[in-house]
Order: C-alpha cells, then structure tokens, then sequence
C-alpha cells in the first residue's frame, strides 16, 4: 500500500493557505494602524478631518486632501461609468462573439499599461490640451479625473460584464417573446436584473479611483487649496502620501500613515458595500420582482404604438 | 500522461525558483568583503552624486557607492540613523541636524527663477518673487510683463529646493496654496516650459532651452556671478555624516573635492567649492 | 407634449437604431484611447530601443546607456512574487473549490481576497516598506519587493485559479475517485493538471500586475539606479515601471524615456495576449 496523505492534513493545510489573503489584510491594518493610529489619537480625528495641512508647522490636517480625492473620483466616475457600461453592454449584449475574442482581450490591455504611463500620457497630451482649450494651468481636478476616467474603465467594465452575463438567458428570451426589442429588453430587462452587479462594478471603480497614485501625482497639480472649479489643482489623499513620504519623519510620516488609515477604511468601506450589492445578485428573488416589474411596465405602454 | 508532466515540470519550476532564492539569500553574506558606499537623500544632489559616483567607480573597480533619493530631511534621518553613510542635503542644516552631524560643502547651486521663453519678463526682485509666491501678484501685468495669469510652481514640503528657496526668498512667509506641487525639478520645468504664464524653481544645473531664467535683482545666474557669489539665491549642496567620514566614503569625497570632482560639477552647471 | 405622444415619435426599431450607435460609438472611443496611448508611445519609443538598450547599462542618470539592471530587477521582483502568490493562491482556489461547500468560512475568505483585491497599490507600498523594510529589517531590496508584489497579486490568482478549477467537469473528479484515488489525489493528478492553463492565465496576469507596478515597489525596492545587476535578493533595484517614472518626472530625457515606455507597453500587451489566448483555448475545451 502506498502511503497516502490523510485526507484531514491536507484539508487543514489547505484551510490554513486559504487564510493567508484575510491574514494578509490583518497584517496590512495592523501595521498601518500601528504607524499611523497613535497620531490620530495625538491630534485627534476631529482636528485630522478638519484642520490645514502644514507639516512645517506641526499641523496635520486631511480635509483639503479628502476633497481633492473626492473631486477627482467624482469626476472619474462621472467619466468612466457610461463609457464603461456602454463597452459592457457592447461586449455582453450586442457584439458577435468574434468582435468579442478581440475587445475583451483589448480592454484588458487597457487595464494593464502602467498606471506612470497613464500619468505621461495626461502630461503630453492631456496637459497642453486643457491648457489651450479650456483654460488653468492644466494640472487641474479635471486632469485628474479624465485620466481616472480611463484609468477605471476596465474595472467596471469587467465586473458589469460578470453581472450582465450572469442574468438568465430565459429572461432575455422572454422580454423578446413578448415583442421588445434588443434594446428595450436590455434596458427594461436585463440592466434592471442586473443592478446590484453593476452598482458593485461602480463601486469598486470608485475604489479603484480613490487609490490611484502615480497618475494622479503626475497630472492633477498636488496644490493644498479648496478647488472652486474642475481647472483649479487639487491634491489627493494617495498624492499627500506618495509626495512627502521620502522626507517625511516622526509626525510628519505618522500623519502620511494616518492618510493611508482614512485611505484604507474608505477602501474597505467600498469594498464591503460592493460585497453587499453584489450578495444581493445571488438573491434571485429580487431579480424575478424586477423582472416581473418591468414587464408589466414594458407591455402596457407598448400596446398602443403596436396597433397602429 | 501529458498534464501530468506539466505539473510535474510546474512543481519542479518552483523548486528550483525556491533553490535560487537561498542560494541568492546566502550570497549576501558573502558579499561583505567588497567596498561599497551608500548615499541617500536630496533629490537636487542625487543626479550630480550620481555622475560623481559612475565617474569614480569607473576609475576605481572594486568600489561600489549606491545613490539614493529621498530627499534632504530623509538624507539628514538616514545620516543619523547610520542607514546611508552619507546623507546628501541640499539646504542648509537645521541648528538641532548641525548640532548632531558632520558636514561637507560639496558644490554650491544657484536657485535659478524659471519662466516661459515666451515670457517678457526678464527681472525680478527678491521681494516681487516673494509676492508672487506668496500669492499677492498674481498677474505677470503687475510686474510689467503681459496680462496672463500666474501659474507658480514650487516644490514639495521637505524637499531641499524648497526648504533653501524658502530660506532665501519667503522671509518666513508661506507658499500660497494655490501653487501646483511638483515632485522633481523635471517637472517643474516640464511644467514651466508648457504653460506660458508660468514660473518655479530649479537648481541652476538643471536649466536648459525649454524654460527662461531670470535676473534677480539684475543679476543674471551666470557662472561668473555663481562663482562670485553676486547673485543672491545660492545654497550649498552638504554631505552629512555621522562623525567624521572615514574609508572608501572619505576618499569618495575627497576625490569629489579635488579639481577632477569639481571641474565635473561645474560642467553640470553647480559652482565649484574654493577650497 | 405628453410622454404618451413623445413615445409615438421615436418607434422602439429607431430607439434600438440609435441605442446601438450611440453604445458602439463609446466602445470605439474607449478602443481608439488605448490604440491613441500605445501608438503615441510605440511610435516615439520604439526608434530608440535597441539592442544595446535591453542590454546596456544605464549611465549620467539615464540619459544614456541602457536598462538591463531594471529589466533584471523587474524579473527579480516578479518571479519572487509569482513563486510566492502562485502554491498561496491556487492552495486557496483549491480549498474554496474543492474542500468545502459554501459557508460561513469560505465568506470570510472571499471577502478578505477581494478586500485584498482592491486595496491601492500606495497601501501595499506603505505597509512593505514599514513590514519588509524596516520591521524585518530586509532595507530597499528585491525581497521586500517581491513579498509586497505576492501580497498584491494574490487575489487575482486565486480568482482565476478558483473558475479554472471550477470549469473541471465533475466527471473527472468521478473517474479518478471510482479508480481508487484519494481526494488529494484527484485534486493534483486530474483536476490541476487540467486547470492548469486556467490558473497559468492568473498567474501570467499577475505578472502584468507587477511589471506595471510602480507605488508600491517604489517604497520597498527602493528607486536607486544601479548600473550593475543585482545578485542578491537584499540588492535594492528600480524597476523598469520605476525608471520610467524617474526618466519622465527629472526630465533626464525624453529619448529613453519613450523607449522605456515602450518596452512597458510591448511587455503588458504581449503578455495579456498570451494569456487572453491561453484562457480562451481552455474555456473552449470544455465548452
């Protein structure tokens, strides 16, 4: 007889490797609450949301910052998420599956050029652009979000293609036996089943926005001020970090680490509400009221121009 | 009978990925014997360390000197902390930093005020530059340029540029907040050479064609006037050690020191340190 | 007008017209940025690679010379991190699939991957540095960026890992059991195996991941330009993504500065090529 691993070792070492990604996230708070917390604590949370940033004197406050990562992902997502549910519509309802084998490999690529390219792209290109065109020296929130815009493309894209693909082919085949068209059925039918996917796919682009770094530093002009237009330069939270973290000692990198606290938490906030909207995709009950829902709805106004 | 080689061939890939790894992590050790030297610190330095450096390891194999950025408040830590041996600093040392460190005039640079070639302006005063840093002008109309608008580009908090510039021309004053913050003196000339009513900061080595430099005062930065030290904003670029510098890093800097050092520093367009 | 009457001006057959223009339109605007960005970069780049290039030293700063110190130190990187998220991560996919049903467990592990999934590569970047770095003691090396690379990657990896295992027809499983194999048995000499180009597909793109990484190795393998190859895993290193950076922020030049980029972009295309092609002829296999 050969000597074979008893089936409860392998299944507990297995446990044990599968743990690693929530021990991992446990290492990763632990220690950037361990460098960053004793400052929060020191300055008070209050004060760190409100209060001016001027390390030269001892100041450390994040609300400036918070603003800027706030405009900058509202713009991005003002940007990116039609684009992105657009292409995702594209991809999982209209085009053919050869136009497929070659956009969905393409968008990929999008998601893999390097976020400093992205960055020297906005100084080239988008830079000059705004700066003829628009007005502002350039380096603006409205940079910042345009290059985010792209930047967060394929992260909605993908995850809005997973939630349109994962509605039932018989509700599309139902919509249709009733008489819709394509696009009536993917506007009544489909994206309304599919909801809860694609506001995780928003969400999660919103992570993904609120944490980019290089590009951002490299086009949205890192200024520490109140932004009164999209051409004005904001600083954002991971810009704050990124920038002074080389010089940084005692307080100064104690607040850096408290910005990748307030970073962290907004991320792990994003990340659970897009947990939650995604659960609820599996419920398909909800699903089916809103189908039924909007085939009620689709019927009724429809009966008219039919009979003409 | 084919996947079964390949995962064959997969576990023993990473066998041999884990076998590299030790062997690599034991190489370590035996790589103490060789001469190396760590520098770390000022951003404005670094490029002109690491020209020093490549010219000097070409001429003495055998010695190793790594070059890190980081910036002059992160030189001065790692210079106390032992971390780097020497710590490059581009401002002068604070009184608790020269209490604790050792340090060598390297070079000296003059803080050069950059503008749009496009720009009419051609002088300023120490007291113009700091109105409009301090964001009171903010048209160039007010110093007798055109009328555009004031695009100021200044460096980051900490960064040795901006602590001398802040020495020499703010007067305790602060940086408007409405400056755009620029990570490197590239980009700030970047940013300068593509917006016609800008204006920043750079060490004199670093100008080229894309960005105009001003007269201060009506001196021009000039290597005469570098060299003379008529031209107001000059800073030194330090070497900071902890005690006193010994080994291969003191016959580094004494070679940097030497005519060969400095004759290469002035070629990149620093001001040479009279001996 | 009434919405009745606006509803008669446009039949459904003219909405779905313009819907599909419209829908189309955005995909080719979002296609012709990534071929703008590409184009734009290959084009100014691609004169300046050369052979010396990939195989040169760099030297004044960059402004000459070549990269093969940073393409080391990016393969460095890389293959660490690889080495180290791939047995972490397709261990997890093969648990999540195989050892247990749905559970209270299994949500726990799910939500920390994708936690980990979208924590910003600056929060890697910092946690590396003060973890790796300065806690362990390993200073600016290729180890302490290669573990903070394995950390990032790993979520992708047991993402794809978990639907490749998960797209083995059960009936494999069935046979081998039915033949006397143990569980574990199966598990590595049926169902890896024919996941295995599934899961080769997560790893090549946490290869991508890490090539094109720039924050979080900038804190941990520090950005010192090296003009010789690193030989040991505490050999601080800039990466390619890193120099990159360096080239286009210091304004060294703009020549090499392209080329890098270049080389970045060809890497990262060919790269999801290969994998997009990998996947593809998988999920036919079992279609």
């Amino acid at each position: 007889m050969r000597f074979r691993l008893p089936e409860k070792v392998v299944e507990r070492s297995l446990l044990l490797v599968a743990m690693s990604s929530v021990a991992i996230l446990l290492l990763i708070t632990v220690f950037i609450f361990r460098e960053g917390g004793p400052l929060l604590v020191q300055v008070g949370l209050g004060n760190f949301f409100s209060g001016a940033w001027d390390p030269q004197h001892d100041q450390y406050g994040i609300a400036l910052m918070v603003v800027g990562s706030f405009a900058v992902t509202s713009g991005a997502l003002l940007i990116g998420v039609p684009f992105g549910i657009a292409c995702a519509i594209v991809l999982a309802e209209m085009a053919p599956p050869r136009a497929r084998s070659i956009l969905k490999p393409a968008i990929e690529v999008l998601a893999g050029i390097p976020s400093v390219v992205y960055g020297f792209m906005g100084i080239v290109v988008l830079l000059p652009m705004i700066r003829t065109h628009i007005g502002g020296p350039g380096a603006s929130a409205l940079a910042g979000s345009i290059i985010l815009g792209i930047m967060v493309l394929p992260t909605v894209i993908g995850i809005s293609v997973d939630a349109l693909q994962a509605v039932p082919r018989s509700y599309r085949e139902a919509s249709l036996a009733l008489g819709a068209t394509q696009w009536q059925t993917i506007r009544r039918v489909v994206l309304p089943a599919a909801r809860s996917g694609i506001v995780a796919a928003v969400i999660l682009g919103m992570g993904r926005a609120v944490g980019e770094t290089m590009a951002v530093i490299m086009v949205a002009g890192n200024s520490v001020q109140m932004p009164h237009s999209p051409l004005d330069s904001v600083r954002t939270l991971t810009a704050n970090i990124a920038l002074e973290m080389g010089y940084a000692a005692g307080d100064h990198r104690a607040a850096l680490f408290a910005t990748g606290i307030v970073l962290f938490v907004i991320i792990m906030i994003l990340n659970t509400l897009a947990n939650l909207a995604r659960g609820r995709l599996k419920k398909r009950s909800v699903v089916v009221v809103t189908l039924a829902a909007t085939a009620a709805d689709l019927v009724k106004p429809r009966a008219k121009p039919e009979e003409q | 009978m084919l996947p079964r080689m390949r995962t064959r061939s997969l576990c023993t890939f990473l066998l041999l990925a884990a076998i590299a790894t030790l062997a690599t992590a034991c190489n370590r050790n035996q790589a103490g014997g060789e001469t190396a030297v760590t520098l770390a610190g000022s951003t404005s330095v670094q490029p002109f360390a690491e020209h020093w450096a490549e010219t000097y390891m070409g001429q003495n194999p055998g010695i190793t000197i790594n070059v890190q950025g980081g910036g002059s408040t992160a030189g001065v830590k790692a210079a106390l902390a032992g971390a780097a041996d020497v710590g490059m600093c581009s401002r002068e040392l604070k009184p608790d930093e020269a209490a604790k460190l050792k340090k060598i005039v390297v070079a000296r640079d003059g803080l050069t005020i950059v503008v749009h070639p496009s720009n009419a302006v051609a002088d300023l005063t120490v007291e113009q530059v700091r109105s409009i840093f301090a964001g009171r002008i903010k048209n160039w109309s007010e110093v007798g340029g055109a009328d555009h608008k004031m695009t100021v580009v200044t460096r980051e908090n900490g960064s040795g540029a901006r602590g001398a510039f802040e020495e020499l021309v703010m007067n305790k004053e602060s940086i408007a907040s409405s400056a755009l913050v620029q990570d490197s003196q590239g980009a700030v000339r970047q940013m300068v050479s593509a917006d016609a009513g800008a204006l920043g900061y750079v060490s004199h080595g670093v100008v080229d064609a894309s960005v105009k430099p001003l007269k201060i005062g009506g001196v021009a930065p000039t290597e005469a006037t570098l060299t003379a030290g008529t031209y107001p904003l000059i800073r030194p670029f330090l070497f900071i050690s902890k005690g006193e510098p010994a080994g291969a890093a003191k016959a580094f800097i004494d070679w940097i020191l030497s005519p060969a050092g400095q004759a290469l520093a002035v070629k990149e367009g620093l001001i040479a340190v009279q001996k | 007008m009434s919405a009745a009457a606006r509803r008669r001006l446009i039949t459904p057959r003219q909405s779905q017209f313009c819907a599909r223009v419209i829908l189309w339109a955005m995909m080719a605007a979002t296609l012709a940025v990534l071929v703008f960005i590409v184009l734009f970069v290959v084009k100014r780049g691609l004169a300046h690679v050369s052979w010396e290039f990939l195989t040169g030293a760099p030297s004044l700063s960059g402004k000459a010379g070549g990269v093969l110190p940073m393409i080391v130190g990016t393969l460095a990187v890389t293959a660490l991190g690889v080495a180290l998220a791939t047995p972490l991560g397709v261990g997890t996919a093969i648990y999540l699939t195989e050892y247990t049903r749905e559970g209270r467990i299994t949500k726990i592990i799910r939500f920390g991957a994708e936690c980990l999934a979208g924590v910003p590569s600056i929060i890697f970047g910092l946690f590396g540095f003060v973890f790796f770095v300065l806690v362990l003691g390993f200073g600016w090396s290729i180890l302490a960026g290669g573990l903070t690379l394995a950390f990032m990657i790993l979520p992708t990896v047991i993402r794809t890992s978990e639907e490749a295992i998960k797209s083995v027809p059960p009936s494999y499983r069935e046979v081998a059991l039915s033949l006397g194999a143990s569980k574990w048995e199966s598990i590595v000499k049926v169902v890896l195996p024919s996941a295995m180009p599934g899961i080769l597909t997560g790893v090549i793109l946490g290869v991508g991941r890490s090539i094109s990484e720039t924050a979080a190795v900038i804190f941990t393998s520090g950005s010192s330009l090296s003009k010789v190859i690193p030989t040991s895993l505490f050999d601080g290193t800039r990466t390619l993504a890193v120099h990159f950076y360096q080239l286009a922020r210091e304004g060294i030049s703009a020549d090499k500065a392209y080329a890098t980029a270049t080389v970045l972009v060809l890497a990262i295309l060919i790269i999801n090529v290969t994998a997009y092609a990998i996947m593809s002829r998988f999920m036919k296999r079992y279609r």
